[in-house]
């Protein structure tokens, strides 16, 4: 790597071509790829493809409740594979994947002005270990019994259990050996996200210099390094009870008038280890997007977004609360319930921070100079759905206010608001924000502003009305609504008007997908910097940038990421590595 | 401009929704009128919230969209405008926090008065029991469970042995006396919730959880379980019917204890209740079985 | 869940201590030009790997702290019937003491560049480290062989599966010491190979404290530690 000038720890100004590995082969080159961008590439097209099967299962589940009894196949059984497959892809193997592995290896290294990740080899290892982990996932669909029905919770004891399908079959055992294997990948991969941001930094890139982007997804990452490992220990020991009869999670059980081996298991254990991971991954998916979604508003409302440092800090501290507020999710388990007392406030207490970076969004509008681009759009969105969705958390995470609605489809309308769809807007408007710099060409806007108001409008009119059910006191992960008192006919209607909006939605990301295929040849021609924005990226010589990121010396970083309309400057935006000192009342360093 | 008014139109339409559906929880039907209330306060805060921070997006939208020859205004932050929004929220944060905490310690801490009931769940059915007259259920042990003594209880206790025992059948509970629910499983996780009392709780296999609430209307009510199951959890229902003090007796007098479950002279109805246990726990198995090879 | 989160908070201890040299109340929107005068802003003068490998270790100890939370929630019902351990595990301690002791001994040699001394240091630390797994197994088959079988009792699930989780780190480590190793005998650049071994060095310390640490668990004493700091804090 960068040798360091021992005297003060500064790393000289011009670095020459570093230690990259250079490709020999087409093979190395586009596939065995040590070059943090193809890894990028790589990672988000893998986990948008696995991601599609989510979605078309996401479809079957809508088919059976919207209009429960007209689709056979849809058995109670298939119900419950296609909602845990569902759950767990979206949240690890495309959310998690997709704004880490995807977003992290292409704009740490460019936003940081590094040349590459700092382990390219073992960025490298953590893509193929990752892609292993989705076929095994995806070989459950063809293993006997079908892959595992338990929801992503995966709780035991039924999780293996013969009730549940996947439960006595392969079913569960691919599950959990997925998970597994994705978490060893994922440690590879983050270790070089944390590294970089550390360690390879160019000269003047400080760390308040750094776009909110790179402070989201670093902060994620720390967060997903320390918190996967309770996933990996619940999966290692849920394993050893399914496959070798262990009882870390399985108590004496009279399964069906039959009694099971098992003895002196605890299954609240399971819990506090899968929430111990569970409630930061909410945050692990968060915190990116609000770090992109801060540099979108910025950059397409020509204005420094407001309150820098109030972000970062409220970043951190997100981080760093996200651990004590796990239990949370477990109100209704059967913990002791004087822990209520301590998770309810905690939980509250992070809605704080939380506003704080609303407020500072919506702050960066005002008197900005908003062009209504799609990326701009895609944010907009995104504060309305996050602040839709923050809310309610407001409810489940009052302790007494969760009583009545855990379990509910409130809660499912809850984290699909703020988890699945708000972060999903954000990774729409960094696709169209970020696709010039990656392919050299525009999205199409047309397609671009049908796409955002199908997807906005239509996820609202599936997940706002959906609250309203779990209100009614409608449980969630329901085969069948049939038979229930507290079902109305009106209900039923609204049933079929969310799967309705759910196919139409859907649908409008196969546009979304036709665009991204078709603009990389028939695309407008971008240029360097179409948005006229100041980060890093954005100032390479080559569009997209070669191997290597920026020609033969790093740039130099001369002021922070949000530069826009600084007074006395000639155009509306400085980018970082411009040299000279512009504006009211600055301290020339 | 369209945006602006979208973003409007979505403020509106919420509200509307909220005023206007027809969808909005079920009567209550317990004392938890508490919770219902904090719902309220937190339906209030959060919605003026809501509308306040889309309302405000779109005046921004609408007043600062971009034309040709504007320039935004440079202000990297605003000390005093934050702190002020920072105690705001923390105020409003505490206003939604308090009252939910001063219910919940309502509902963990049970009165007194209140008569315990065991629910036992089992895939896919429910079963209760009640104390006898000595107002104490008898131990039990998931290892004791058998055809003869579905819930595990343990025969050498001497408590257990008046114990009412009401095998995957309705449950009947006299309205206005708090009932502490004992929950137990013998299998996997199950969650017993009735919409209109409000409360639920999980129920562990291997632990007894709780929680209290006082039926104060009669009538016949619905259980669903809460909590995954396995593939017939949505079948998984059952009925508590909430009556007077009089059928109350009169339903609990034609009640068997376990004593008499179990006695040797009783057979005949032994026989029968773990039959009916079968029967039902079949019932699920034989419906799934037919939607499986519909 | 208290190691755990005993654990992260010192982690978070670093973590503050970090920030706090990073001028997190700055305000960088006054500041231009090259942030060389703001000495020891930019990155850390130790090498990128030892911080990669700082990082690892820091994930590594999360996961043991978590096998620890949850031995300890589980060893707080009412059934939990502890195991003896065997004799043989005093003398893998040993064993494994040795190895740690050989690989700071290559580090030494190293910075001094005596070649001969890291080769024999390194090849001592491994096969040490290789006879601690023989050993480890070794105590398995004796565990077996008496009746504590894995599935038969939560204590001996744990036991096997801590112990397991361990030895595979140790393994794990072995093929990066093989790496070095190799490297010490085909004559590697002095600065890279002392660095491979100041690397090996690092992990064999850390994992020689997760054993400690899960021995102690293991036998028990770690609860009765717990115990009188709890009596002596009330």
């Amino acid at each position: 790597m960068v040798d360091i000038t021992p005297a003060d720890g500064i790393p000289p100004a011009e670095v020459a071509e570093v230690e990259l590995y250079h490709p020999h082969s087409w093979w190395t080159k586009y596939v065995f790829s040590q070059d943090a961008k193809v890894i990028a590439i790589q990672y988000s097209a893998t986990a948008t493809g696995i991601g599609l099967v989510a979605l078309v299962l996401s479809w079957l589940m809508r088919l059976q409740l919207g209009f429960p009894g007209t689709f056979d196949f849809i058995t109670p059984e298939a119900y419950y594979q296609f909602i845990t497959m569902h759950g767990m892809i979206m949240v690890i193997y495309l959310l998690t994947a997709l704004f880490l592995g995807g977003f992290g290896n292409y704009l740490i290294p460019l936003m940081v002005g590094a040349r590459d990740m700092v382990f390219p080899y073992v960025n490298m290892l953590s893509y193929w270990i990752y892609l292993l982990a989705v076929l095994v996932l995806v070989s459950s669909f063809f293993a006997p019994g079908g892959p595992t029905g338990a929801g992503w919770t995966l709780y035991p004891p039924q999780a293996i259990m013969s009730g549940t399908p996947g439960g006595q079959d392969w079913g569960i055992i691919l599950m959990l050996s997925s998970l597994i294997l994705f978490i060893i990948g994922f440690t590879m991969g983050g270790l070089n996200y944390v590294v970089t941001v550390l360690q390879g930094r160019t000269r003047g890139m400080t760390m308040m210099r750094l776009p909110l982007t790179v402070w989201g997804i670093f902060t994620a990452t720390v967060m997903a390094l320390l918190a996967f490992p309770a996933l990996f220990v619940a999966c290692v020991m849920m394993l050893l009870d399914r496959a070798l009869g262990t009882s870390f999670f399985m108590p004496a059980i009279s399964e069906m008038g039959e009694q099971l081996q098992h003895n002196g298991g605890s299954p609240i254990l399971f819990q506090h280890l899968f929430w111990f991971f569970g409630h930061p991954e909410v945050y692990i998916v968060a915190l990116p997007a609000f770090g992109i979604v801060s540099d979108l508003i910025s950059t397409h409302a020509r204005k420094n977004i407001f309150g820098y440092r109030m972000m970062v800090w409220a970043i951190v501290g997100i981080g760093a609360l996200s651990f004590v507020v796990w239990a949370h999710h477990m109100y209704v388990s059967g913990m002791d319930p004087y822990f209520g007392f301590f998770f309810a406030t905690t939980t509250l207490i992070i809605a704080v921070p939380t506003a704080i970076k609303v407020y500072n969004w919506v702050l960066t509008l005002w008197r900005g100079d908003i062009h209504l681009t799609i990326p701009m759009l895609f944010a907009l969105a995104f504060i309305v759905t996050f602040v839709n969705g923050g809310l309610t958390g407001l409810f489940l995470g009052n302790v007494v206010v969760d009583v009545p609605l855990s379990d509910t489809m409130f809660v499912v309308a809850h984290f699909h608001m703020v988890m699945g769809v708000a972060p999903i807007l954000v990774v729409f408007g960094a696709i169209y924000h970020w696709y010039p710099k990656v392919t050299g060409r525009m999205l199409d806007e047309m397609l671009g502003r049908f796409h955002f108001w199908v997807t906005f409008l239509g996820a609202y009119l599936i997940f706002f009305p959906m609250h309203y059910l779990g209100l009614m006191g409608v449980p969630r992960r329901y085969a069948e609504l049939t038979d229930m008192t507290i079902m109305t006919e009106s209900a039923h209607h609204l049933n079929s008007f969310i799967s309705i909006m759910a196919f139409i939605v859907g649908f409008a990301q196969m546009v979304f997908l036709f665009n991204l295929i078709w603009s990389i040849r028939h695309g407008r021609e971008a240029g360097g910097n179409p948005w006229r924005a100041t980060t890093l990226e954005w100032q390479t010589p080559h569009t997209p940038p070669t191997h290597g990121n920026f020609g033969k010396d790093l740039p130099i970083v001369y002021r922070w990421a949000y530069d826009y309309s600084v007074p006395g400057a000639k155009e509306d935006f400085i980018p970082q590595n411009m040299p000279g000192s512009f504006g009211p009342s600055r301290e020339p360093a | 401009m369209a945006v602006a008014l979208v973003l409007v139109l979505v403020v509106v339409g919420s509200v509307l929704f909220h005023l206007l559906s027809p969808w909005w929880w079920t009567p209550i039907a317990s004392n938890w009128s508490y919770i219902d209330n904090t719902i309220i306060i937190t339906f209030w805060i959060t919605g003026v919230v809501f509308a306040a921070v889309v309302l405000f997006m779109a005046y921004c939208v609408f007043r600062f969209r971009h034309r040709d020859g504007n320039r935004a205004a440079y202000e990297p932050e605003n000390k005093r405008l934050e702190s002020w929004l920072t105690i705001v929220t923390a105020v409003g944060v505490t206003a939604l926090l308090v009252p939910g905490l001063f219910v919940w310690s309502r509902f963990v801490n049970v009165p007194s008065d209140a008569t315990d009931v065991e629910v036992v769940g089992q895939q896919w059915q429910w079963s209760f029991r009640l104390p006898g007259k000595d107002g104490k259920l008898g131990t039990s042990d998931t290892r004791d469970v058998t055809a003869d003594n579905p819930l595990g209880v343990i025969a050498s206790d001497p408590n257990g042995q008046d114990d009412v025992v009401v095998e995957a059948a309705d449950l009947h509970l006299p309205v206005g006396k708090p009932v502490k629910m004992l929950l137990r499983s013998i299998d996997v996780l199950h969650d017993f919730y009735v919409p209109e009392f409000r409360a639920k709780m999980d129920m562990i296999p291997g632990s007894v959880t709780y929680f209290w609430f006082t039926p104060t209307k009669t009538g016949t009510f619905q259980v669903l379980c809460a909590e995954l199951c396995g593939q017939g959890h949505p079948l998984m229902h059952g009925v508590v019917m909430v009556d007077t003090q009089q059928d109350y007796l009169a339903w609990l007098g034609q009640q068997q204890t376990f004593a008499q479950l179990s006695a040797p002279q009783q057979t005949g109805s032994a026989d029968q209740a773990p039959g009916k246990t079968t029967a039902s726990g079949l019932k699920i198995a034989a419906k799934l079985e037919t939607v499986g090879s519909r | 869940m208290s190691v755990i989160l005993v654990f992260l908070l010192v982690i978070a201890g670093f973590a503050g201590w970090w920030l706090s040299h990073q001028r997190l109340t700055t305000k960088p929107w006054l500041e231009q030009g090259v942030a060389g005068d703001f000495v020891g802003l930019d990155r850390s003068a130790l090498p990128t790997a030892k911080i990669g490998l700082g990082v690892f270790l820091a994930v590594v100890g999360c996961l043991f702290s978590l096998f620890t939370s949850a031995y300890f929630m589980r060893m707080g019902l009412s059934d939990w019937r502890p195991l003896p351990l065997p004799r043989l595990l005093w003398l893998n301690t040993g064993v494994l003491v040795l190895s740690s002791i050989a690989l700071q001994c290559a580090v030494v040699a190293a910075r001094q560049g005596q070649i001969d001394m890291v080769r024999l240091g390194l090849a001592t630390a491994g096969l040490t480290a290789l006879a601690f797994l023989v050993g480890q197994l070794m105590a398995w088959r004796q565990m077996t062989d008496d009746g504590y079988l894995l599935s038969s009792n939560p204590a001996n699930s744990f036991f096997y599966l801590i112990t397991g989780m361990h030895g595979l780190h140790i393994l794990g480590g072995l093929v990066g010491l093989g790496r070095t190793t190799v490297g010490a005998w085909n004559g590697a650049r002095p600065g890279r190979l002392r660095l491979g071994v100041e690397l090996c060095a690092m992990y064999w310390h850390f994992l020689l404290f997760v054993w400690l640490a899960i021995f102690a668990l293991l036998a028990g004493w770690a609860a009765t530690f717990i115990d009188i700091c709890r009596q002596l804090l009330t």
